[in-house]
Parts: structure tokens; C-alpha cells; sequence
């Protein structure tokens, strides 16, 4: 029983919840079922993210992923549809042209992925025994400082990604805002 | 606690085969049994603990309201209420609307319970060495935080799925509260956070030891402000009167669960009980010190890791009651926060949803940053805080990139490390 790499079958544990509800997010038919199955799907990935030890990572996933599809689902689905319960067929001309495109871009992912040396290597696996670190090295690289080399203490660090990313979402912050403004009403002078 | 009980395995596999069998430490068994314990433990906290605050608001509510409670059921106070409450409702119908999407109906009592668990998963009881905690995760803080706005969403899915307009409007405004009240309520949560030095939520609360003037409610007057806008948003979004606006009877009958009876109603309640122990452990434990009490009485019987007493006795002994004493503390502490929360539901009226929006994004938002801002220059300037707290050793020094230089001590509350310099 020691011979099982355990933290391989959890893998495949979630990697397969992760595909079984992403199919089921393309054959469902109620919009409201999709976006459950999709939380699901996220939140497996999540669970993908805790496995490999980057606790930080999994829970942005949850934050972000999860709440973002609820707030998709609220807001998306529930507010702007006509009637009770929503049905949508997909027509098999639409699903055919979708499995083209997503056996392509699998390819293309699963070619990349199979082509990096660095991550064929079992020394360089990390699991869930190791423990996680992820969230200092990555903040300190945010604020500049590449702890996570301390062989080149001049690896560049990621402070002007950050902040160009930080400026765009508040303009787009402040321009939501101006968009949602109340419209003051002109008064005519006729 | 895997090794242990593949260890417990391991002598049982090497008598029963005379030598032959042996089983590694990391073996899944170990995990799974680890796994379940934990699992069936916190699953006893939330539920017992619902039964413990049921009966409790029914007690606060009548002392309140000028009445007794409940009195006979199992003795002189009532004791058996809940549990009496339970059975009956174990013994009702569980009806379903005949238009509703019968698959998410029966789900959604069963997602809000899931992520009230998994909150529990992250959250510490007691401290290092060996901190009570099923998973000690380095961002516990954010995790629970991401977790905890995750429970609405077996509201939503309860909403729409029963196919009843009341049901949906108490889903949505819940919605729309939920999200508004995460962005605050991250906001205030980060302050400690950012004094500590640490998203581990074991070493949050271990930088507060000693004096309750160690607490970070005490740390400057800004993280005092920011501990009531903290409270007012985790019980915003636990959805909690008087902000129950998903579940308004006045107006909406009794909003998202208004097609729900029997146990899988009872699941909602169970999961907002939770979630009310979860945010106000959170905040004892970011706020209140955690589980260091208002005086050190275990470190002045030297019953701490590095105590005297942990010295003389046998290893472990000392530190593991001194972790019992630590979680009756902060249960103690995050119970009262139960009672504030109940207190302040039988006292104060209802918001209108408008009244409720304007609090979180006019009032408690611009608070937050205000004072995260504030915090974050006074921790600059000051950085014993107003009380001059006595400087700790840094408990977080333990990244990989730390090691091998020579542990850093911690003054301020934030690691400095040699690296980022």
C-alpha cells in the first residue's frame, strides 16, 4: 500500500469532480443549474489549488471564481431573464464548433505543458505534505523583492505590474461609477 | 495526528503478522481517520452550537422582552428546548413546491451547510506550539473571509429554486447585501492582519499575548473603531436582524425559506448559527486577543510552551491545558459576541434594504479605509501602540526563504526581514 503516491490519487480525486462538472456545465439546460455546476467545477479547481500546496492561490479562487460566477449568476441571469426557470438548447451545429475550439486550445495547453522540462522532473512536484508558503513570497514579489530567489538579489520584482494593474481597475472603478451615475435632468429654459 | 494513528496501525499490522507488515506514516489511512475526526468535531460544534444559541436567543429574547423563555422542557431553565425543537421538526413533512426545480431545492440547504463547515476548517481554537486548528493555513484569515460569502449561496439557489416571488426577493436582497458587506468586512479584517504581520490566524492571536491591553482592540484608537464597524458588517453578513433582510416576515412571509420545513430548513438555521460563531470567533480572535485572556494567568504559572512549569512536568502536558484553558477563553469570549448579536436583534428594528445599503457603502466602507489608513501610519510612527506593548518574539519567522538566518525578532507586530531590506 506505500507504493500509492497518495497525493496523485487526490489529483485525480479532483481533477475528475473538476471535468465531470464541467460537462456538466455544457449539458445542462436551466441557466441557473449551469452556474451551480460551474461554482462546483471552481470550487474543485480550488480544491486542485489546496492539493499542490498554494493555499493563497485556492482561496482566490474561492473569492474571486466562485463569488465572481454568483455575482454573474445574480445579476446576469436572475435580473435580466423574462420568465420563471430559463431553458436553452444548444444547437448541435453551436456544439460541434465549441468542441473544435476546446479540443484545439487542450492541445495546444497539454503540448505546452508536456514540453517543459522543469515540470517533468518528480523533484520538482509539490504537494500537500510540503507546507504551503506561498503568501509571503508572493506578496513581498508584488512589492518588489524577490524573496523567493535570494541567489539573485536582483531578480526583478513585479512593483510596476502591480500598481498598472491597480491604476486600471480603479479607472474602471471610477468610470462603472460614472456610468451608474443618477443623471441630473436638464431643465429647459423653452 | 496522521502519524499517530498510522502509528496506532502499524503496531496493530506488525503484532497480528509477527513483523511481516509494516505501514508507512503517511499512509492514507491515517489521513482519512485524521480527516474524519476533525471533520466529525467541527460538524459537533456547529450543531451542538446551534443548539446552545437557540435556546440561548430564546432565553435573551424573553429576558428582553420581559418574559421568562422557555422554563419546562428538561428542568428548572429550559435546558431541553432546542432539543425538543429538533425532534418535532425531524417528525415534519418535507414538502417541495410543486414548480420548483426539485434537484437545486433539495441541494441548496446543503451548500449553505457545506460552507459554513468549511469555515471551521481554518479557524484556530487555541495556540502554538500545538494550535487546535484542523488546518493550520498560512492565509486562514482570507480563507475564512472568502468562505464565509459563500453561504449565500444556497440562499440564492433556496430563492429561485422554489419558484415563489417571496422566496426570490429575500434571496435577492440577500445577495446583494452579501456582496456589498465582504468588501467592508475585508477592510476591517485586514487591519490586525497588517499589525500582526501574519494572514495565520494562529499568529494573530499569539502577538496579542499577555495583558488584555495586548489586544488589538487596545492596539490605537483607529484599531478600536475598526473592531465595531467589523461587528456591525459580520453581522450584516451573516444576516443577522437588523439586517435579516432576506427573511423579513413582515413584508416577505418568511423570505428565502419561506417553502422550506422540516430538517432541511433546520439546515439553514444550523449554517447561520455557524456562521454567526465563525465571525465572532474572528473577531475574537483578530480583536480580543484570541485565546490569551484578559490577565496571562497561564504564562504566570508558567504553563506556556516556554513556561517553567512546561519545563518540569513532562513535555506537552503543561502546554496542552494550558490549550484547553486557552479555547474556553476565546469560546467564552466569541459566545459573548454571540449574545451582543442577539441582543442588539431584540432591541433594535428592522432596516429597510435602502437604509441597509446606505450603511454599508456610505458609513462602514469609507470607516474602514479611513481607519485601515489611520492603523497603518500609527503602526509607523508608534509602533508599541498606546499601551507600549511589550516586544514578542516572531512566531511567523518560519518561511523557507527565512531560513538559515538567524531568527528575527519582532518589535513592531511586522516581521522584518533581511531580504526585502
Amino acid at each position: 500500500m506505500s507504493q500509492i503516491h497518495w497525493e496523485t490519487a487526490w489529483f485525480y480525486v479532483f481533477a475528475l469532480l473538476a471535468c465531470g462538472f464541467a460537462l456538466a456545465v455544457v449539458f445542462a439546460s436551466s441557466i441557473v443549474r449551469m452556474a451551480f455546476y460551474l461554482v462546483l467545477c471552481l470550487a474543485s479547481t480550488a480544491g486542485l489549488f489546496f492539493l499542490a500546496g498554494a493555499d493563497f492561490v485556492g482561496a482566490m479562487q474561492l473569492m474571486i471564481y466562485v463569488g465572481g460566477t454568483l455575482v454573474l449568476l445574480i445579476f446576469g441571469v436572475m435580473l435580466t431573464s423574462q420568465a420563471q426557470f430559463v431553458k436553452m438548447r444548444t444547437g448541435s451545429g453551436e456544439l460541434l464548433i465549441a468542441f473544435a475550439i476546446g479540443a484545439a486550445l487542450f492541445a495546444l495547453l497539454a503540448g505546452v505543458a508536456m514540453n517543459v522540462p522543469e515540470w517533468r522532473s518528480a523533484e520538482g512536484a509539490i504537494s500537500a505534505s510540503t507546507p504551503p508558503h506561498t503568501a509571503t513570497p508572493l506578496a513581498m514579489g508584488l512589492l518588489g523583492a524577490r524573496v523567493d530567489r535570494p541567489l539573485a538579489p536582483d531578480a526583478a520584482g513585479y512593483l510596476l505590474v502591480f500598481e498598472i494593474v491597480s491604476v486600471h481597475l480603479l479607472v474602471v472603478l471610477v468610470g462603472a461609477a460614472y456610468l451608474a451615475r443618477a443623471k441630473r435632468r436638464r431643465i429647459s429654459h423653452d | 495526528m496522521a502519524e499517530f494513528f498510522n502509528y496506532l496501525l502499524d503496531c496493530g499490522a506488525y503484532a497480528l503478522s509477527g513483523g511481516r507488515w509494516s505501514v508507512a506514516p503517511d499512509n492514507l489511512f491515517g489521513v482519512v481517520v485524521t480527516a474524519l475526526v476533525q471533520v466529525i468535531i467541527l460538524l459537533h460544534v456547529i450543531a451542538v452550537g446551534a443548539l446552545i444559541f437557540i435556546w440561548l436567543e430564546r432565553k435573551v429574547a424573553g429576558r428582553i422582552q420581559d418574559r421568562l423563555g422557555p422554563t419546562r422542557v428538561g428542568g428548572k431553565f429550559g435546558w431541553l428546548q432546542t432539543l425538543a425543537d429538533g425532534i418535532k421538526l425531524i417528525t415534519k413533512e418535507d414538502l417541495m413546491p410543486a414548480g420548483a426545480d426539485g434537484f437545486l431545492f433539495k441541494a441548496a440547504p446543503y451548500v449553505s451547510m457545506a460552507a459554513a463547515l468549511a469555515a471551521y476548517f481554518a479557524l484556530p481554537f487555541a495556540g502554538s506550539p500545538l494550535p487546535f486548528v484542523a488546518q493550520q493555513l498560512n492565509v486562514a484569515a482570507f480563507f475564512i473571509v472568502a468562505v464565509l460569502g459563500l453561504e449565500v449561496f444556497g440562499v440564492i439557489l433556496a430563492g429561485y429554486s422554489s419558484a415563489s416571488k417571496w422566496a426570490l426577493f429575500g434571496s435577492m436582497r440577500e445577495a446583494a447585501q452579501v456582496v456589498s458587506y465582504e468588501v467592508p468586512l475585508g477592510l476591517c479584517a485586514v487591519v490586525p492582519v497588517m499589525l500582526a504581520g501574519s494572514m495565520d490566524l494562529v499568529v494573530v492571536g499569539d502577538t496579542q499575548r499577555g495583558l488584555f491591553t495586548n489586544w488589538y482592540l487596545f492596539h490605537d484608537p483607529f484599531t478600536f473603531v475598526v473592531f465595531w464597524v467589523y461587528f456591525t458588517c459580520g453581522t450584516a453578513s451573516v444576516n443577522r436582524a437588523p439586517f435579516d433582510l432576506a427573511e423579513a416576515e413582515s413584508e416577505l412571509v418568511a423570505g428565502f425559506h419561506t417553502e422550506y420545513s422540516g430538517l432541511r430548513w433546520s439546515f439553514f438555521f444550523m449554517a447561520e448559527y455557524g456562521s454567526m460563531f465563525t465571525v465572532s470567533m474572528l473577531a475574537a480572535i483578530l480583536f480580543l486577543g484570541g485565546w490569551h485572556g484578559p490577565l496571562p494567568v497561564t504564562e504566570w504559572l508558567g504553563m506556556q510552551a516556554d513556561g517553567w512549569l512546561e519545563y518540569s512536568t513532562s513535555p506537552g502536558i503543561a502546554a496542552y491545558l494550558c490549550n484547553l484553558i486557552g479555547m474556553t477563553n476565546v469560546v467564552l469570549k466569541a459566545g459573548l459576541l454571540v449574545t451582543v448579536m442577539m441582543w442588539a436583534r431584540w432591541t433594535l428594528p428592522r432596516l429597510r434594504i435602502d437604509q441597509v445599503m446606505t450603511t454599508c457603502l456610505k458609513y462602514c466602507t469609507p470607516i474602514a479605509a479611513v481607519m485601515f489608513v489611520g492603523a497603518a501610519v500609527w503602526q509607523a510612527a508608534l509602533p508599541r501602540g498606546l499601551m507600549l506593548r511589550t516586544p514578542l518574539a516572531n512566531i511567523a519567522a518560519s518561511e523557507p526563504w527565512q531560513r538559515g538566518a538567524e531568527p528575527v525578532v519582532q518589535t513592531s507586530g511586522i516581521a522584518v526581514d533581511k531580504e526585502a531590506r
